[in-house]
């Protein structure tokens, strides 16, 4: 029988015979499509507890598979690769190596909070999107994701003066990022913006990059805010039985989503 | 009943958070948001000493700190500044909020974290229920009215086509913000109509745009670009189509998303597009009757003048 749903099945997993006859009755071609079988033998049982474990990923044993999140994703619709319906079943019954497949996209989620309005059963896939994300790079099996880096850029900065400078955080961006900045579509932008500014706005501007925003007093929620950091970050390793020193660590080199910010903190 | 009465003159005056992005990218939104409660005779006073809500950023460390930054901005509103409405212009400030004022009424362990922190940092903790926080066009909507308005418009945007685009963070995810899907005259999440009612009083024509709640990609705006390009992309071509002549926005995110990417999907993919740009503020000022240095039109990446010129907008340049 043809397959009519080509689309949702891993293509390397269809088998076509080009050429095949059974009992006199020529099956060539499409007629001879099936799905390959398969054994599934490394289930991870600890998955959905490490991933409800994360910030975001707190309802995920909610989900009843209905696919609306899927359905109205925004990432969804322009790949349609990036399934959240498809990573919460993998999740929630540990099939890892699956779910490892997907490890490169599944950062991509832009926080639209479509999934989320949508969801009949509040399991907020938007968060559980966060949460795998965050797994990925806890357990090594991704390096930071741009968005990640940008994350920690920014909120290094808010922590330190409760404040952030536009300018100062694209450019530690794109030095974490090895990106150039002058891309030519920013220079236009800049070049576009630049000629029409007042001098008053240029004036502005340079100011807030020589005395960058500084909330008064922020010290001690500087403070609050760190401590809280390590706290959670000690909870997190501890889930992941990443605290350890003994166990052998995946990709030990690779340093996790939480540490630089601890850093920064000690 | 007593409440809605109290309500409208309660908006006359409230606390304002602009926020970071106002400080800097979207300078002209706190421009234009200023010019146009001056005109309109409301009164902002600005956060004593406030900080970063967190933006779409520090949640991805951790919720808990975001929510414990945002309930920091209204303790000091309630605290400091002794009022009971926030006012902020910027959907993301204005969602984060939201979202603390909700956590913090439904979420115990939210609420321990953000009361440890707060006690740690020696300030006041925030309650839940203490403040409201508004949208700019709450705001607008309420403290001043349609009807009202219509009697201040001085020169009217004479038919002008907008296309009027919310983004994501104002309209989700629907459960922080219990006041809207409420029936007439509330705001909807899945349609929503504040601008829309704001500009067309203002004498705009709003086009049939499809596309009002879409996302632009802003979280990702440089993390991953060519998703952004293709999302702004889109929700360019689809108000052209609509016919629309200007996407007017209501949050500097967006604004700024719509402008980088629209010059990036020219540079990069090759599609140039001719929709202008706006802030809705700048719309509405000029048809107070605000002079448009005052709104920062010449701010903006995305260059108004010549079509403001063309349908005789700017008026006094
Ligand atoms: S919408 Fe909610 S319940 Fe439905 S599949 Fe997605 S997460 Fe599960
Ligand atoms: S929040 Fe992420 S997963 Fe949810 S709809 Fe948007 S892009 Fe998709």
């Amino acid at each position: 029988m043809p397959i009519h749903e080509k689309s949702l099945i891993r293509e390397e997993n269809i088998r076509t015979r080009d050429d095949l006859v059974i009992d006199g009755v020529d099956v060539s071609g499409h007629w001879s499509t099936f799905i390959e079988s398969r054994v599934v033998t490394d289930y991870n049982e600890d998955l959905e507890d490490q991933i409800a474990g994360l910030p975001g990923g707190e309802n995920i044993h909610r989900c009843w598979q209905c696919g609306s999140c899927t359905n109205s994703c925004t990432v969804n619709a322009l790949n349609a690769d990036f399934n959240p319906r498809y990573w919460i079943y993998l999740i929630r019954t540990g099939m890892e190596s699956e779910l490892l497949r997907d490890k490169d996209i599944i950062w991509q989620c832009v926080s639209c909070n479509k999934c989320t309005y949508v969801c009949p059963r509040e399991v907020a896939p938007e968060g559980v999107m966060k949460a795998t994300a965050h797994w990925l790079e806890l357990m090594g099996h991704t390096p930071k994701s741009p968005s990640t880096l940008f994350d920690e850029v920014f909120s290094e900065q808010v922590i330190k003066r409760g404040k952030i400078e536009e300018s100062g955080i694209i450019r530690g961006f794109f030095k974490k990022t090895g990106q150039p900045l002058m891309q030519n579509w920013l220079t236009t932008m800049a070049f576009r913006l630049f000629k029409k500014l007042p001098f008053g706005m240029m004036f502005h501007m340079a100011k807030s990059t020589i005395f960058r925003p500084k909330t008064k007093g922020w010290r001690k929620s500087q403070l609050a805010i760190e401590d809280y950091i390590i706290e959670q970050d000690t909870k997190h390793r501890k889930l992941l039985g990443l605290d350890k020193p003994t166990s052998p660590t995946p990709q030990a080199s690779n340093d996790n989503a939480t540490s630089t910010l601890v850093e920064a903190a000690e | 009943m007593t409440k809605l009465l109290s309500k409208d003159k309660k908006y006359k005056r409230v606390a304002y958070y602009p926020g970071c992005a106002l400080e800097g990218t979207g300078k002209a939104y706190d421009t234009s948001t200023r010019a146009v409660g001056k005109q309109l005779g409301l009164k902002l006073d600005e956060v004593k000493n406030w900080n970063c809500c967190g933006a779409m950023e520090v949640k991805n460390i951790d919720p808990k700190i975001q929510t414990y930054l945002s309930s920091r901005v209204l303790s000091n509103a309630v605290n400091k500044n002794k009022h009971d409405v926030v006012m902020a212009p910027c959907n993301g400030c204005y969602h984060n909020l939201k979202k603390a004022e909700y956590d913090l009424e439904n979420d115990p362990a939210t609420k321990e974290v953000v009361d440890r922190l707060s006690t740690k940092a020696g300030h006041k903790t925030y309650e839940a229920g203490q403040a409201e926080t508004i949208h700019a066009l709450d705001w607008i909507k309420d403290a001043i009215g349609e009807e009202e308005l219509s009697r201040r418009v001085k020169h009217s945007l004479k038919g002008l086509k907008v296309a009027n685009y919310y983004g994501c963070m104002y309209t989700r995810p629907r459960h922080i913000f219990p006041e809207k899907d409420q029936g007439p005259g509330s705001e909807s999440t899945s349609e929503p109509h504040f601008m829309d009612d704001l500009l067309a009083t203002a004498g705009a024509v709003n086009v049939d745009f499809p596309l009002k709640t879409a996302c632009c990609g802003g979280a990702h705006t440089l993390s991953d670009s060519d998703t952004s390009t293709k999302l702004v992309l889109n929700i360019i071509e689809a108000a052209e189509a609509a016919g629309a002549e200007v996407i007017a926005t209501e949050c500097p995110t967006c604004h700024s998303g719509l402008e980088m990417h629209q010059i990036r999907a020219e540079k990069v993919l090759g599609r140039k597009t001719n929709v202008v740009i706006m802030y809705f503020t700048q719309l509405l000022g000029l048809a107070l009757g605000v002079a448009p240095r005052k709104l920062g039109i010449h701010e903006n990446v995305s260059d108004a003048t010549d079509l403001m010129i063309d349908k005789r907008l700017l008026w006094a340049t």
